[in-house]
């Protein structure tokens, strides 16, 4: 199914895609805002959940990601199998990822991080949102470890 | 309208965040990642000639005003659907941290660490600046985070997702069960 797709893209390289500009970009907005509230009302932006989470004390963040990643899995598959377009009549894109050393090494400092924070970064913006306003700090820190990252990929084995 | 001041199940707030995935793709052909936003304000900010930052950001603006949104609901859900009782955090979780120092378990992050007084001090450089540069750079060197891998990554079967969050999993036990007790102690609690 990955073969057709990436052929589809070769094949209509013509059609750029849709740009969306001013007041289109106002559903990200909301869409960011209703998942802030799902976020901080499933109390996942909860310290003590991501700790009940890695001591195997509570199924709840298990049951969260679990049933977000099944609703995800029939949604794409729903997409794919349907050709179903985007609003603005495009074929939906979904970009592989390719394997790299990153996603083990990098994987284990993020979790290292999402362990302390008890923070992912979505997390990291509601928790501010919710008047944890120390949390700007951790959001900084984070922009500067993604600086970091930025300046010496090249370095790091990839 | 109870329910919507009651903490939501995880019944709920699961399958809602999944359904990001397909409104994101469907509304915009947007594929859903929320790290990728640290780096778009990098780009912005201080791009500083770094080809990893050296790109057109502005059309990722979707994503920088995703974030600004999820930062709003976290202030709308906190100031207007407030639960009223405290949170409820198991008891043997509670056990283990009141272990390591943690007192306050009344809202939804402890009063012992995330307080503005720890800033300067030894708890504020691990928990907001160590960690949140873990976060960061973790992210960014696996190419996405929980919701880039864990939701988007795994929703659309692809492998390298799946490993990352092993990864990121396997990083946040060995964070709980080997480190986070000789680096509490070290900064004092």
């Amino acid at each position: 199914m990955k073969v057709a797709e990436n052929k589809a893209n070769v094949d209509s390289p013509i059609k750029k895609p849709y740009e969306e500009k001013g007041l289109q970009l106002v559903k990200y907005l909301i869409i960011g805002i209703m998942f802030g509230i799902i976020f901080t009302k499933g109390e996942i932006i909860s310290w003590f959940r991501i700790q009940e989470m890695f001591r195997l004390h509570s199924f709840y963040m298990y049951g969260v990601i679990g049933s977000a990643i099944v609703v995800g899995v029939i949604s794409v598959q729903v997409i794919k199998r349907f050709g179903i377009k985007s609003v603005h009549g495009e074929k939906i894109n979904i970009p592989d990822k390719e394997f790299r050393k990153g996603q083990i090494i990098g994987g284990f400092i993020f979790g290292l991080g999402w362990a302390l924070t008890g923070a992912c970064p979505g997390p990291l913006f509601a928790q501010i949102g919710s008047g944890f306003t120390v949390v700007l700090v951790t959001l900084l820190s984070a922009l500067a470890g993604t600086w970091v990252y930025g300046k010496f990929a090249n370095k790091l084995p990839n | 309208m109870e329910w919507i001041t009651q903490p939501w199940p995880w019944y709920v707030a699961g399958p809602l965040i999944g359904l990001t995935v397909p409104a994101l793709l469907i509304l915009g052909n947007k594929t859903f990642g929320i790290s990728s936003s640290l780096r778009h304000m990098c780009a912005a900010c201080v791009p500083a000639g770094i080809p990893f930052f050296t790109y057109n950001w502005k059309k990722e603006i979707w994503n920088l005003l995703f974030v600004l949104g999820v930062l709003i609901g976290g202030f709308i859900a906190t100031n207007f659907l407030a639960n009223p009782e405290t949170i409820v955090v198991s008891e043997a979780t509670q056990a283990d941290l009141t272990a390591l120092g943690i007192t306050d378990f009344t809202s939804l992050l402890p009063s012992d660490i995330f307080s503005w007084e720890n800033l300067l001090t030894g708890k504020g450089l691990l928990f907001f600046v160590v960690g949140g540069f873990l976060v960061g750079f973790g992210a960014r060197y696996a190419g996405g985070c929980t919701s880039g891998h864990a939701i988007m990554g795994i929703s659309s079967l692809q492998w390298p997702s799946l490993l990352a969050t092993t990864f990121f999993m396997i990083g946040g036990f060995f964070m709980t069960h080997v480190l986070l007790e000789p680096l509490m102690k070290l900064v004092g609690f």
